[in-house]
């Protein structure tokens, strides 16, 4: 089998297509204009973009899994619920809010390490069902350790931002979407450069890519590929700790509803762009919000279903998503 | 001396299928090795035992130790640079980004490497945003090549360099094999179908025949050896 390269030529890191790239400019204009007519529209668009930014931060786990295992890894969301009763038992024994915060990403980062490990690697030579099987065993296997450790009963924790409210001119914004968008994006720029610009990195694309290539230039393809499953366990440990305070109580459902909405985003941004996840994830969560506001048949209970169907439709007409590109595969 | 790489009746297997019946082989130091035969004679698998990316029995001893069973970034790590079949490019990465990970193994700067590289392979410079799969074949075999430099490997193992090449490249490349050979003493275990320029550019050959091998010598003998010439050299 001989798989073809893409036929156009991409320069790394450029828009691919205009169309996407129009599409996109388009959005930002029409909110940015939106924003300046409406105050209500411009505190939705922000108050949008932070619950986007959270949905952006578990997609992009789950593309950075896709493309390392080549799985939907659907305990992504389960991780990231347990890493936040961690914190939370970590804040419960006079841990501050941010010594928690980085205690937990650290044992985020083990847990991922450690599934890769002891679950994922001995059957992924079986079959991509195997591992899906296994991910989803592994949803129930966490849920049912989160209730037997803290029961199922609602626990109450601080969040780290406060409800201090800012105005600008008319419009007023939470400090706490100021503070989430500014973690999770925070969060995702910082794996980014590591992506990018470390040997580490380096590596870590090339044991995903093309792990026969990498293993003949000296790379360790099976720590690359469990630490991706930590880098991936640690972003959802994000995502769920930012989510956290938006929900107000936190509860093993946690992370379900959003993990629906992660899967949304991916799959709009094309399942295998990490700047489509980031993109993806933004873009649902600001429309969710404004169609929440405007149209007045969607109500709350109906969101979930809501972003189904945007993930419904991006399967139907664009199966590539926004920045995915078809691969064409030669017998 | 005892040679660089020495196999001594190594076989190999995929699967069911055995691919190598007791090979052995020895590389000196600095020398370029051929390795000849036709389609499924067990060439590229000769050099995949090396490198540990099949299974393989018998003995295989680097610079005097056995590698045993060593997997291939084990082997990448002792100084042994394989171009495999398909060149092993990262398609989907840049230029630069591929000659980095040929460096990957080395712990110093590599500037001195990208300079050294870029004096053989000067028009990687002002494409190396460039991502790797877009290049031409002919290119993509310079850039493997260009990798495998980059790792200051102590031994080459080439698959089919010349595959799918214009002649006129083909010529090109084997040149600048034979230079690296003659000015930095390279040791080099290539393996190729065209006979006719792998007898030229090495010292020592090895024919192989369904897994075993069938002759070795110089190759100077071997060109004047009846059944090579008939079998591959066509004449």
């Amino acid at each position: 089998m001989v798989e073809l390269a893409r036929r156009r030529p991409l320069q790394a890191g450029r828009l691919p297509g205009s169309p996407v790239g129009l599409l996109i400019a388009a959005g930002c204009v029409f909110l940015l204009v939106g924003s300046l007519v409406s105050t209500i529209f411009a505190q939705q668009t922000v108050a949008g973009l932070a619950t986007g930014a959270v949905y952006s931060s578990l997609a992009l786990a789950l593309v950075l899994i896709y493309r390392a295992t080549e799985v939907i890894n659907f305990a992504q969301g389960e991780m990231a619920m347990a890493s936040v009763y961690v914190a939370y038992q970590l804040i419960h024994w006079g841990f501050s809010y941010w010594e928690a915060f980085f205690t937990t990403l650290g044992f985020a980062l083990v847990l991922g390490i450690l599934i890769q490990l002891a679950l994922i690697r001995p059957v992924q030579q079986k079959s991509v069902i195997a591992v899906v099987i296994v991910t989803v065993g592994l949803f129930i296997l966490i849920d049912g350790v989160v209730d037997w450790i803290w029961g199922a009963s609602i626990k109450f924790m601080p969040g780290p931002f406060g409800n201090k409210i800012y105005h600008v001119g008319a419009v007023s914004i939470a400090r706490q979407d100021i503070g989430t968008l500014a973690v999770t994006l925070g969060s995702v720029a910082l794996l980014w450069v590591l992506f990018q610009y470390t040997k580490l990195g380096l590596a870590m694309r090339a044991a995903a890519l093309r792990p026969a290539s990498a293993r003949l230039v000296g790379v360790r393809v099976n720590s690359m590929l469990a630490l991706g499953w930590g880098f991936a366990a640690v972003l959802g440990a994000v995502a769920g700790l930012m989510a956290e305070p938006a929900e107000f109580v936190l509860q093993p459902t946690l992370m379900q509803p959003i993990l629906l909405y992660a899967f949304a985003a991916a799959v709009l941004g094309g399942l295998e762009s990490p700047v489509g996840a980031v993109v993806g994830g933004l873009a649902i969560g600001v429309f969710l919000n404004l169609v929440g506001q405007y149209v007045h048949l969607i109500t709350s209970e109906l969101r979930p279903p809501f972003a189904f169907a945007v993930l419904l439709a991006v399967l139907l007409v664009k199966p590539t998503g926004l920045f995915g590109r078809r691969r064409v595969r030669k017998v | 001396m005892p040679p660089l790489l020495e196999l001594q009746d190594v076989s190999a297997r995929y699967g069911q299928v055995q691919a190598l019946y007791g090979v052995s082989l020895a590389v000196d130091e600095g020398e370029i090795v051929a390795v000849l035969g036709a389609n499924g004679a067990g060439k590229t698998t000769t050099l995949r035992a090396v490198s540990g990316t099949v299974r393989r029995d018998g003995a295989i001893r680097f610079a005097g130790k056995p590698l045993g069973r060593s997997g291939p970034e084990a082997v990448a790590r002792l100084g042994i640079a394989h171009v495999p079949e398909g060149r092993g490019t990262f398609s989907e990465l840049s230029v630069w980004e591929n000659l980095r990970l040929g460096g990957y193994t080395r712990r110093e700067s590599l500037k001195d490497d990208f300079v050294r590289v870029l004096e053989y392979f000067p028009w990687l410079e002002e494409r190396r945003h460039q991502q790797a799969g877009t290049l031409s074949g002919g290119e993509q075999q310079m850039l493997a090549l260009a990798r495998a430099f980059m790792q200051r490997p102590r031994l080459l193992l080439l698959d089919e360099p010349s595959l799918g090449l214009a002649p006129l490249l083909v010529t090109e490349i084997f040149r600048i094999i034979k230079d690296l050979n003659e000015m930095t003493g390279l040791t080099v275990l290539v393996v190729e179908q065209n006979a006719h320029i792998a007898l030229q550019l090495a010292k020592t050959a090895y024919v192989l025949e369904v897994g075993r091998v069938a002759l070795s010598g110089a190759s100077s003998e071997l060109q004047e050896h009846e059944s090579v010439r008939r079998s591959y050299l066509g004449y």
